[in-house]
């Protein structure tokens, strides 16, 4: 997965060149360059991610500075709408985007250049899912973000408090990723209380199929932040 | 020497005698026969082929993935389907999951999928030119193939070639059936599915022959023009009219208007003063008492919306309803329009009035600001109407003297197999019918000012949506095996007869709950409720409903019923929507033991947890995803119970309870600590 991490950013570094310069040139210049929002989001491949990308230029009292130069940059035919811009009053440049058509991790740049034109860059990192994964993510939707997603709104109430062993977000993958694939999908079969865990958590075989679950292991994989990488598998060379 | 005489003496050299002749030749026939192996070597998939031998060499698995490496053309040949596909030529690591995030295209393997690759081919979903075996004929368009490689954000398309049903994993396809549906798209386009069954539309856009009752010819010119001015939120799209068309539009419409029909209930309160803050405030009370937002959004002090998208939002709904018309329909919709989804309350003429006086305060005044109409002249009017006529109105709303118009579009049965040789692009576009269909949706009058097709307000997304459900219609489809094909379960035409029927009529239960797969999905299904409740319970309830689960915001109204209405309906549900399944009365709970009870605790709170996600003790329990359990033994059949733990999917498919398949013991034990649960009822509990 790193080697298709640095691939990817092989390619945005060789993609940035061919970059058409129709850009409007900088008015200012910051010393800084950060995200704001829009980064970890997941999209089918191909599709849309739902907010857009915001990156803010910095001064040096990390102050926005409108009027700078940002340039969106993605492998694997990630479009960016608007490519390239000029900050807003607040410092900030909002992008919508479209990711590439392969699934998989998505290492998106934003860069601007200080006053001594070098390059100044933050990423967003996103995430393209394959069919199993967006089903695995429909079905989280239905049946499991109640409880392992904290965030509550008006239209769905969270249940994460008021559980008593607070279940874990799917995108934890720093306590997921230790868990195996085999123990992953026993406890969602299975329930908590089959493996030793709370019983809060219920088991979802035989409501959900077997394949189904499997689809729920692979979208908790997809999400999971830091990024799981299978154990197991070495390779001598690429 | 002059160049004749080069050429000749150059010739004398080769053909001067029978052997130089034949040494030529031979050489002549060497060189031509080392075309075609040196034309072999240098091919596109062969070069794809090397290069993926060489990505395996030096990699620890490499000895098995060489022993599955096939040479040469590979092919997969399907003469039901109709495909030829070549593209495992080249994409040699479609079944190598140990590639994954190793390899770049062509050597990924595919993403995991419920169909096997060698029985569907890969063109069925992918599109492109399957017997090619060069990359720029396989994936682009050619002037011999029009169709080039689907993009990735539509591939759900081909999902709905076959599933007519919806599927869990296509939810951009499902999202845009429900849009040409949801957004009257069909009832200007025809659109059949492969087994014939024309789309029909989910929509419910008013009539209008009697809108001079409802509202002004300002407001309606103001609409018209622009239907997302008034309300953020509206359905209908813009139409993109002059100011002349407007007007005149405007003008046959209050002129074609007829008062209401004379023998409809007319009971008109007196309109409370605008003035009256408590009247007003009273009026909020009553709105969001009677659970109003529940399919009305309206936004807040706040700039947030707030409410559902079955009614239409009513923010600014004091600027175009009059208070006489909305008094009207608050007493009894149909009146006006007898195929609404709103329910007939049963409303006290006060509350009428504080409900209207409430919704009159609820003004706007932008779309209106501007607008300064001269009375209407009999020339305006008829051009209105032959505007009505032209621009396919009466394709969604109904008026006096226009008929509706059949296939007022062109149909998109099979838009997903236009020829591209068919579409005239506009200039600056690319020619694919991608983004041909996108375009068309997006900015439709971007392909000629004179084109009907009025422009809708979609995201990004609902756009892709919406491509993805049109390029599902292929004429592909039509030609698989019937075996495949996964039809969408047939429209149930399922009415409830006699005096209950009627009421449920009047009710429109259907707006929001759903029996034997007909209605909506707001409220739970009720196809079984006559085995599953009490039917004192279900009295009370219908009087006075309460909240049985706490984090909805979503609510059943108050109807106020009479004890009459109360007692027929109960007695119909809890006759007709008996499950065959069991005897509602084979349990009898006064049987159980405290032994059970206390056992069936246990296992409550223990085995299953179920305090996670219902409330049975106030002081205790905290869960809300499913409904209050305080009042179990009061509200729930004993049967129904033990059963529903066994296997609630049975009973009520698609429910978030889970299919437990729990034992007859357990269930049996938890049954009788429910039926234990008959908490006091407080007073208020819907507030």
């Amino acid at each position: 997965m790193r080697r298709a991490f640095m691939a990817l950013a092989l390619l945005a570094a060789v993609g940035c060149r061919k970059v058409p310069s129709s850009a409007p040139a900088a008015s200012a210049f910051g010393v800084a360059i950060v995200g704001v929002s829009g980064e970890k989001q997941a999209a089918g491949a191909g599709g849309s991610v739902d907010q857009p990308i915001v990156a803010q230029v910095n001064d040096a009292q990390g102050a926005g500075v409108p009027g700078a130069l940002v340039e969106f940059h993605g492998a694997g035919g990630v479009r960016f709408d608007p490519p390239s811009g000029l900050t807003g009053s607040d410092g900030q440049l909002s992008a919508t985007v479209r990711l590439g058509g392969a699934p998989g991790r998505y290492s998106l740049v934003a860069t601007t250049r200080d006053k001594a034109g070098k390059p100044l860059v933050v990423t967003f990192p996103e995430i393209a899912l394959d069919y199993q994964q967006t089903l695995g993510r429909e079905l989280n939707e239905k049946y499991c973000s109640r409880c392992h997603n904290s965030e509550s709104s008006a239209e769905k109430v969270s249940n994460h408090d008021n559980l008593s062993v607070p279940p874990h977000a799917f995108s934890d993958g720093a306590t997921l990723n230790q868990i195996d694939s085999a123990n992953l999908l026993a406890i969602i079969s299975h329930g908590g209380a089959a493996l030793g865990k709370s019983p809060e958590m219920p088991p979802y075989s035989p409501t959900l199929s077997a394949s189904d679950v499997d689809a729920l292991a692979a979208y908790i994989r997809a999400i999971a932040d830091p990024p799981y990488r299978p154990q197991g598998v070495f390779y001598a060379n690429p | 020497m002059s160049a004749r005489g080069r050429t000749r003496s150059a010739g004398r050299f080769l053909f001067g005698g029978s052997a130089r002749s034949f040494a030529s030749l031979s050489v002549v026939l060497l060189a031509v026969l080392a075309i075609v192996p040196a034309k072999d070597h240098f091919r596109e998939w062969l070069r794809y082929q090397n290069q993926y031998q060489s990505l395996i060499r030096n990699r620890s698995d490499g000895v098995s993935l060489a022993r599955r490496f096939q040479g040469g053309v590979q092919q997969i040949w399907l003469p039901d389907l109709g495909v030829v596909d070549r593209c495992a030529t080249c994409h040699v690591a479609l079944k190598e999951t140990s590639l994954a995030g190793i390899g770049t295209e062509p050597f990924l393997p595919h993403s995991p999928i419920p169909h096997s690759l060698t029985e569907f081919g890969c063109v069925m979903c992918h599109r492109g030119q399957g017997a090619a075996t060069t990359v720029s004929e396989a994936h682009g368009a050619t002037p011999s193939w029009e169709q080039p490689i689907l993009p990735a954000r539509y591939v759900e398309s081909s999902c709905g070639q076959c599933h007519e049903r919806p599927l869990t994993g296509t939810p951009q396809l499902n999202a845009g059936r429900g849009m040409l549906a949801r957004y009257g798209c069909v009832r200007c386009h025809k659109v059949t599915s492969p087994e014939g069954r024309a789309m029909t539309a989910t929509d419910v856009p008013p009539p209008l022959v009697h809108i001079a009752e409802k509202t002004t010819r300002d407001w309606i010119f103001a609409w018209i023009k622009n239907p997302q001015a008034y309300a953020a939120t509206a359905t209908m799209p813009n139409f993109q009219l002059s100011d002349e068309d407007a007007r005149d539009i405007s003008a046959f419409l209050i002129g074609q208007s007829t008062p209401y029909p004379a023998e409809a209930n007319r009971k008109t309160p007196p309109v409370p003063s605008q003035d009256d803050a408590a009247a007003v405030q009273q009026g909020a009370s009553v709105y969001g008492e009677s659970f109003c937002a529940s399919c009305h959004a309206m936004q807040n002090a706040a700039g947030m919306m707030v409410g559902g998208d079955i009614g239409p939002e009513l923010t600014g709904v004091g600027s175009k309803a009059k208070p006489e018309w909305l008094a009207e329909w608050l007493n009894d919709p149909k009146v006006y329009d007898p195929d609404t989804a709103m329910p007939h309350y049963r409303f006290e003429t006060k509350d009428i009035g504080l409900i209207m006086g409430f919704l009159e305060s609820r003004t706007e005044s932008d779309s209106l600001s501007n607008v300064h109409l001269d009375p209407a002249t009999p020339a305006q009017i008829a051009h209105g109407k032959s505007l009505v006529n032209e621009r396919g109105c009466a394709a969604c709303h109904t008026f006096n003297g226009v008929a509706h118009p059949d296939n007022f579009a062109p149909e998109l049965t099979a838009v997903g197999s236009l020829h591209l040789a068919k579409i005239v692009f506009a200039p600056g576009m690319p020619h694919t019918l991608p983004d041909y269909i996108s375009a068309k949706i997006r900015k439709p009058r971007s392909f000629g000012n004179a084109l009907k097709m009025p422009q809708f307000t979609f995201s990004d997304s609902q756009v892709d949506a919406l491509v993805t459900a049109l390029l599902a219609q292929t004429s592909r489809a039509k030609t698989l095996p019937a075996a495949l094909r996964i039809p969408a379960a047939p429209p149930s035409t399922y009415r409830p007869a006699g005096r209950a029927g009627a009421l449920m009529n009047d009710l429109r239960c259907f707006s929001c709950h759903t029996i034997d797969a007909r209605g909506g999905d707001m409220a739970p299904d009720l196809t079984w409720e006559g085995s599953s409740v009490q039917r004192s319970w279900l009295v009370n309830f219908l009087k006075r409903p309460n909240t049985l689960r706490p984090a909805l915001i979503r609510r059943m109204p108050k109807f106020n019923f009479t004890d009459e209405e109360a007692s027929v309906l109960a007695d119909y549900i809890m006759t007709a929507y008996q499950t065959p399944e069991f005897d509602r009365d084979q349990i009898d709970a006064s049987k159980f033991s405290a032994a059970d009870a206390a056992n069936g605790k246990d296992l409550y709170y223990g085995k299953y947890a179920c305090e996670s996600c219902h409330i049975l003790d106030p002081n205790k329990d905290k869960g809300y995803i499913g409904p209050t359990l305080t009042q179990a033994g009061l509200r729930l059949n004993a049967a129904w119970i033990f059963h529903w733990l066994k296997n609630a999917q049975a009973l009520r498919p698609g429910t978030l309870e889970l299919n437990w398949n729990m034992n007859d013991d357990d269930a049996r034990a938890i049954t009788a600590f429910l039926m234990q649960q008959k908490a006091a009822s407080k007073e208020g509990a819907s507030r």
